[in-house]
């Protein structure tokens, strides 16, 4: 009797564990259908290779964000990630150099990107494939301008003159805020960077406080004050990531900086609402810069199947199925080749010249706004200067007391990392 | 005897043996930590571990997480936390936001224990009495504690946002809407309000327990001798109810305290860190924060754990004085 026990348990437990072989779980989070498209791909990709099976865990940004680094560290969590935030995991990062057919076809076309996930210059890895090149950009409620006779600021124009333009909507239209930008530190790092922020010093350390900082600072404060700006997206709350996406869906607002990422939300819920653009980048004496981003579908070193985790990534990667990816899910590839040649996206006019606009603005983008987005200690600025001028916004500090804030909370940050 | 009554017979008889004979090589005071040992195994596992590893984390710096891995740093990180030029000033602390997160937890546990306490006193009485529809009030008021905090944050963040049902009710009668979660002040009354309608009910049950265990004759003693309803009240219920007011009082405390998911969901800690309390400060430093420093977030928890403790024993402490 007791043999039949052990001999059954046996069993189960081999059964488990062939059904188990070749899994590659993925946590997946969508910002418009990122998940869903995977899904439609990783069936044809399993189809062709039976002996691999993908399995896709849709969750939350938040839920990816703040359980996966305490997941990793314990051993556990999925084979491949898809997160905006690479400094936390980058001592989990699986090289897929070993398991891609073509190392040298990954640097070509994905080679910008690769060394956001790299840990320094002498760090070759391949660690992931971005699921997307996001740019920030002002996206424009041209019917409120119209409807203002007010023209949309065009492609040289300074902040300043976007500011202008946006308050005199405001008040012949009567909305409540003239532009609002998303509460997040990445959001500000463009328009800093085009007034002239270098955001390190000459040694690559941080340094963000500079004149081109505070030239952005001092007038963003000012402008939430006067309500060219509508402060609130950012006062609100005491931390943390806070999109303004309702109130331009809403027509409440003129100008919304955000960026392409929420083009296909724009496409489900604006629709034919209203009429609305990318504008250009505004300008100041650093550049006409917004800051690119996204999200990758990073591998990680804890899992069993790095072959399959390579084979799978080295599928979605491949040219012809990265840009069916990228139509299907409407967003600007971070194929170089891809880039340069266009893809034929299924949108709307608006939608179409839309993605245009972004994929011309990835090209023109700062060198300092791609090094920025690509540095470890990225996420540490944005989250202070984030969390420091909405303070200054709701009134509980000047801005003066913000800059040391901010400084100290970057410098608090490396000395935590560094111990 | 039916199969299951046997079966059942059977399993209750099946400790029996090892009973008797740890019965017979253990002494009467010894057997006692036998009955008690599973339920303090979970205790140990669940809390004194916890406990224990939020020290070490209190002790030790960096970012990694595994034990093992963290530098010790002595008493760093309770330093960093309580380095202020003047405590009053949040804004000229090191860590200004778990200063922030300090005072208005003060102010909100003053606030809303003292005025739960008040609120559930007075609806318990007016529950106790024979009133039309009591026992649909009854239910009515304890019904908010059955919902999720993050449920009752979404209803009155509906209610009380720019576009929400108050201020469209405002707008009907006339008035001027108002931003009632973008001003610090309303913030903070708003968050203690929905933390006193959520919980007001299981505090009222337990008064009203209270009241009904006084006894009739008591009350009807006093109504013989036309005591004033004010001192009836003051000499005789408030004395007798007081061991049920201590019980609520506690435990109200402890959640204040601890107030966290509610408020976190209403106001983000916002606008600003008006709303800010210090839980939200030790998940924001532990968990959410780019940089994640668990040794802040573990510090901070054992300065919280350290005042609650006081409060608590100080409290005991009232109530044995008024029981001795």
């Amino acid at each position: 009797m007791r043999h039949a026990i052990i001999a059954a348990s046996l069993a189960v437990l081999l059964t488990s564990a062939t059904a188990r072989a070749g899994e590659v779980r993925i946590a997946c989070y969508s910002d418009g259908n990122e998940c869903e498209s995977t899904e439609i791909l990783a069936a044809r990709f399993m189809q062709a290779n039976p002996d691999i099976k993908i399995a896709i865990d849709k969750m939350s940004f938040k839920a990816i964000q703040e359980s996966l680094p305490v997941q990793l560290a314990a051993g556990q969590g999925p084979d491949i990630v898809r997160t905006t935030d690479f400094g936390p995991i980058m001592a989990y990062m699986l090289d897929l150099t070993p398991y891609v057919k073509d190392p040298a076809y990954w640097e070509a076309n994905y080679g910008g990107t690769l060394g956001w996930m790299r840990r320094d210059a002498n760090d070759h890895g391949i660690y992931g494939l971005m699921t997307q090149l996001t740019i920030s950009a002002p996206l424009v409620n041209k019917t409120l301008f119209d409807q203002a006779g007010v023209a949309v600021p065009k492609a040289g124009a300074t902040w300043d003159e976007w500011a202008t333009a946006v308050k005199q909507v405001k008040e012949a239209t009567k909305i409540v805020g003239g532009m609002a930008w998303d509460r997040s530190g990445a959001r500000f790092a463009g328009p800093s960077i085009s007034m002239g922020a270098t955001y390190f010093a000459a040694d690559g350390s941080p340094a963000v406080i500079d004149d081109g900082f505070k030239a952005m600072a001092s007038r963003y404060v000012a402008w939430a004050k006067d309500g060219t700006v509508k402060g609130d997206i950012w006062s609100q709350a005491a931390t943390g990531y806070r999109d303004a996406f309702d109130d331009f869906a809403n027509g409440r607002i003129a100008v919304y900086l955000s960026g392409s990422w929420q083009l296909s939300r724009l496409e489900k819920t604006v629709g034919d609402g209203f009429d609305w653009v990318v504008g250009a980048e505004p300008c100041g004496r650093g550049g006409c810069t917004g800051m690119p981003g996204g999200a990758a579908f990073v591998a990680l070193k804890h899992s069993k199947h790095p072959k399959d985790v390579g084979a799978f990534l080295d599928y979605l990667a491949s040219a012809p199925v990265y840009a069916e990816w990228m139509v299907m899910t409407s967003n600007v590839p971070a194929n170089v080749a891809l880039q340069k040649k266009g893809l034929p996206y299924k949108l709307s006019k608006a939608g179409t010249a839309a993605i245009q606009q972004f994929g011309a603005d990835a090209a023109t983008l700062t060198p300092l706004a791609y090094k920025l987005q690509g540095d470890v200690m990225s996420r540490p600025i944005f989250g202070a200067v984030a969390d420091r001028i909405a303070a200054v916004m709701a009134g509980q500090m000047t801005l003066d007391q913000a800059y040391a804030r901010i400084t100290s909370d970057v410098a608090d940050a490396v000395a935590a990392s560094k111990k | 005897m039916n199969p299951i009554s046997t079966l059942f017979a059977f399993l209750m008889n099946l400790p029996e043996r090892p009973m008797r004979w740890a019965q017979g090589r253990l002494s009467k005071g010894r057997l006692g930590w036998v009955f008690v040992a599973p339920n303090l195994a979970v205790f140990a596992l669940f809390t004194f571990l916890p406990i224990a590893f939020d020290i070490h984390y209190a002790l030790t710096g960096g970012t990694n997480l595994l034990p093992s891995q963290r530098p010790y740093v002595g008493a760093e990180n309770f330093a960093s936390l309580l380095d202020c030029t003047d405590h009053f000033d949040a804004n000229t602390c090191h860590r200004d936001l778990f200063w922030h997160g300090v005072w208005n937890t003060l102010r909100f546990v003053v606030f809303q224990v003292g005025l739960m306490l008040a609120f559930s006193l007075l609806t318990a009485i007016v529950l106790n009495r024979k009133i039309i529809g009591r026992s649909f009030f009854r239910a009515a008021f304890f019904y908010p504690v059955l919902l999720s905090p993050v449920v009752v944050a979404l209803i009155w963040k509906w209610i009380l946002q720019r576009e929400g049902l108050l201020n469209a009710a405002m707008i009907g009668v006339g008035a001027e809407p108002t931003n009632w979660l973008l001003d610090p002040h309303w913030a903070f009354f708003w968050s203690v309000f929905v933390s006193i309608w959520a919980h007001m009910g299981f505090y009222t049950l337990i008064l009203l327990a209270g009241l009904q265990a006084i006894p009739a004759e008591i009350n009807e003693a006093s109504q013989m001798d036309a005591t004033p309803p004010w001192r009836h009240f003051r000499r005789i219920t408030l004395p007798l109810l007081m061991p049920n007011v201590m019980v609520v009082l506690v435990l109200g405390l402890i959640r204040a305290v601890q107030v966290f998911d509610e408020v976190y969901v209403l106001t983000g800690g916002g606008p600003g860190s008006a709303t800010v309390f210090v839980v939200q400060y030790i998940y924001k430093t532990g968990f959410a924060d780019q940089i994640r420093q668990y040794g802040l977030a573990a510090a901070a928890s054992l300065l919280l754990a350290g005042v609650l403790l006081v409060l608590t024993l100080a409290q005991m402490k009232g109530s044995q004085k008024k029981n001795g």
